[in-house]
């Protein structure tokens, strides 16, 4: 368990609603994450997981409800969706690195063109960080010629660099090969000891036991149960948890 | 186990095998043709039947080539080259040319990759025409525009000049272009006397035509895709009902309309423009339109994600349109816009019906001088089938240096 959380909260969404076309896919979600806190979110597919981590940073736009990040209201203003875009960085199934880029590109990109930051500086921070997901050697390399783990692994360098105050992970180890899965978790571990506030959708379960705070389970699009894992795997409560538990853990 | 198959539980008792050559295809060029071009009854007799038209096809060449009479595209060469341009004033095209080079020398030097293989290319062409007996001057101007190729390389090779100094230099280069060949006042050297556009011609007014057109057509191209996908709708109709409108017109009906209603769309005190002008419009909006589709294909086929990536990054709509979108998508159809580049070049010899005199228009002109009417059978063959080459010569060019970016841009994964 990371255990740093701080009592103040960083992420506060207030009945937050979504629909695509008349589908309900986000039904009244509250759910207040603290600063340094480790949330992980379950629950089987369809359930509304990653639609709500992509209304966080507005890659989909929810319909009724309230977001804050970091204080700063989620609303259709471009330069509140971009402020809160620079504060959260996030991981995607699919890597979705840039293959026209080299590693160390992809990692530099954003911060010279968004923060502005100079190109030596740059690249020096973007070599610390592939120093700490173990890949410095890559650099030079194009996303094509890297296996699926070591492109995860930039994915999250990359998200880093931007100096984030929120990791946002949607299924991170859904698309690899069962041998790289524990390299991206290992990253993501240390993310977690070094004190980052993560929400993590995924169906790693070792790791929500050992990584999470808090564990929040969303089945037909709401959040069904909330604990921390201890409880959680224990001791759950709800009829719908007990069952996905059941089914998870045969 | 004389199958070789393991039984159920097996463990191999081996050392991790070594890779092995796979076997050898290659059976000698006998057993090339026996296995390629004999390999059946049916097979021997499309081969004997193609041999058979080839040599018909080849035979009746060689019997045309053998009496071919090119004496028409040598005593015009200089029609052919620059058209109706007042002769004592070539200087001022040979400036032109010496600049390209300059410009060529360096950029090959500076950034390699494909404006070597154009620059390579432009070379030999130079050095051709340095040593064919073109006229003294004519292959002094290609001898000095080698050298100036050749030294921009060296210096721009040894990092002599700065990338956006180049890029301004190509920008500068357009407008000079015109001013020089129009005719210029030098504070020193005194007034040259202008030159009418409708003088400009041969090659060069096809060149002319073709690097305008491209160079203007390829950003309202890219403006125009992006224009179809905008979320805002006043954009995406303007875009929509301006490629479909061009794209359902022919070439020739827009070069007829620049030349009689082109004045009607100007600010009164523009003045009338030249017929230059006009059909370099016609010949810019035509390809804009067809462009945009070929680049909204490349743009369509960008996945969601590489958005999304940008998006989350709190990379900006511009600046993820600069670096990660329109730098994916344009390579991904580099080839259908080299096609269209390759079709607006040969369709610069449309502007012969509307009074330009292109390198179309110079082979009608020179077949008709009175010099070749006791030719039997004329001299057509050979004026088409040199001006046929010389299109042929470029557009090749265009194909090859595109396959030679693709290959560059392959990204890695190979």
């Amino acid at each position: 368990m990371a255990g740093h959380a701080e009592n103040t909260d960083i992420i506060v969404a207030t009945q937050v609603n979504k629909w695509y076309g008349d589908f309900h896919a986000l039904k009244n979600v509250s759910l207040a994450v603290k600063r340094r806190e480790v949330v992980v979110i379950i629950g089987p597919s369809g359930s509304g997981k990653s639609t709500f981590i992509r209304t966080i940073n507005r890659l989909e736009e929810h319909q009724s409800g309230e977001i804050v990040v970091d204080g700063i209201p989620l609303t259709h203003d471009v330069r509140n969706i971009e402020a809160i875009r620079m504060e959260t960085g996030m991981v995607f199934q699919q890597f979705n690195l840039f293959p026209h880029l080299t590693v160390l590109q992809n990692i530099t990109l954003a911060p010279m063109h968004v923060r502005k930051i100079k190109k030596a500086e740059a690249e020096a921070r973007a070599m610390q960080l592939l120093e700490r997901v173990g890949i410095p050697e890559q650099a030079p390399k194009f996303p094509g010629q890297l296996s699926g783990g070591q492109q995860q692994r930039v994915a999250i360098a990359r998200a880093l660099a931007m100096q984030p105050k929120i990791m946002l992970f949607d299924e991170p180890t859904s698309a690899l090969d069962p041998e790289m899965i524990r390299e991206v978790l290992e990253v993501m571990e240390e993310l977690a000891e070094s004190g980052m506030t993560m929400v993590v959708v995924t169906h790693e379960m070792g790791f929500a036991r050992g990584v999470a705070d808090r564990i929040v389970f969303m089945d037909s699009g709401e959040i069904v149960e909330i604990g921390t894992p201890e409880h959680f795997f224990t001791d759950p409560q709800h009829d719908r948890t007990k069952l996905f538990l059941k089914q998870i853990l045969k | 186990m004389a199958t070789g198959i393991p039984p159920t539980h097996w463990v191999n008792p081996n050392p991790p095998a070594p890779a092995q050559k796979p076997p050898a295809t290659t059976v000698g060029w006998i057993g090339w043709l026996r296995a390629h071009l004999f390999s059946t009854p049916a097979n021997s007799v499309l081969t004997l039947a193609t041999l058979w038209v080839l040599y018909w096809i080849g035979g009746g060449l060689a019997r045309w080539l053998a009496g071919a009479f090119w004496e028409p595209i040598w005593a015009n060469r200089k029609l052919f080259a620059t058209g109706i341009y007042p002769s004592e004033q070539l200087w001022q095209p040979a400036v032109v040319l010496l600049l390209v080079c300059a410009l060529f020398g360096l950029s090959a030097g500076r950034w390699g990759s494909i404006m070597r293989t154009v620059g390579i290319g432009l070379a030999a062409l130079l050095l051709l025409l340095a040593l064919i007996p073109l006229g003294g001057m004519a292959q002094a101007v290609m001898a000095v525009g080698l050298v100036l190729l050749l030294a921009g390389y060296w210096l721009g090779a040894r990092g002599g000049v700065a990338s956006r100094w180049l890029v301004a230099g190509w920008i500068l280069s357009g407008p000079l272009t015109f001013v020089l060949l129009g005719g210029i006042d030098l504070p020193l050297l005194g007034a040259s006397p202008a030159v009418d556009s409708n003088l400009w011609g041969g090659l060069m007014l096809t060149m002319l035509l073709a690097v305008v057109g491209i160079a203007l057509s390829f950003p309202v191209g890219v403006l125009l895709a992006l224009g179809r996908r905008s979320k805002l709708p006043v954009i995406r109709y303007f875009s929509i009902g301006y490629i479909e409108l061009i794209r359902g017109v022919p070439l020739i009906t827009l070069l007829f309309m620049g030349m009689t209603m082109l004045p009607l769309f100007l600010p009164s005190g523009w003045g009338n423009p030249s017929q230059l002008v006009r059909a370099m419009t016609a010949i810019t909006f035509f390809s804009a339109a067809y462009l945009a589709e070929n680049v909204r294909g490349g743009l369509q086929a960008i996945p969601k994600g590489q958005y999304e990536a940008a998006d989350a990054l709190g990379l900006s709509g511009l600046d993820s349109l600069r670096f990660i979108i329109l730098p994916q998508a344009l390579v991904k159809v580099i080839p259908a816009i080299v096609g269209q580049f390759i079709g607006l070049f040969k369709d610069t010899s449309l502007v012969s019906l509307v009074g330009l005199l292109e390198l179309v228009a110079v082979a009608k002109a020179v077949i008709q001088q009175p010099e070749w009417l006791g030719v039997a059978g004329g001299v057509a063959r050979e004026v088409y089938v040199f001006v046929g080459l010389v299109f042929f010569l470029f557009s090749y060019g265009m194909s090859f240096a595109s396959r030679r970016l693709e290959n560059k841009l392959g990204f890695g994964k190979r």
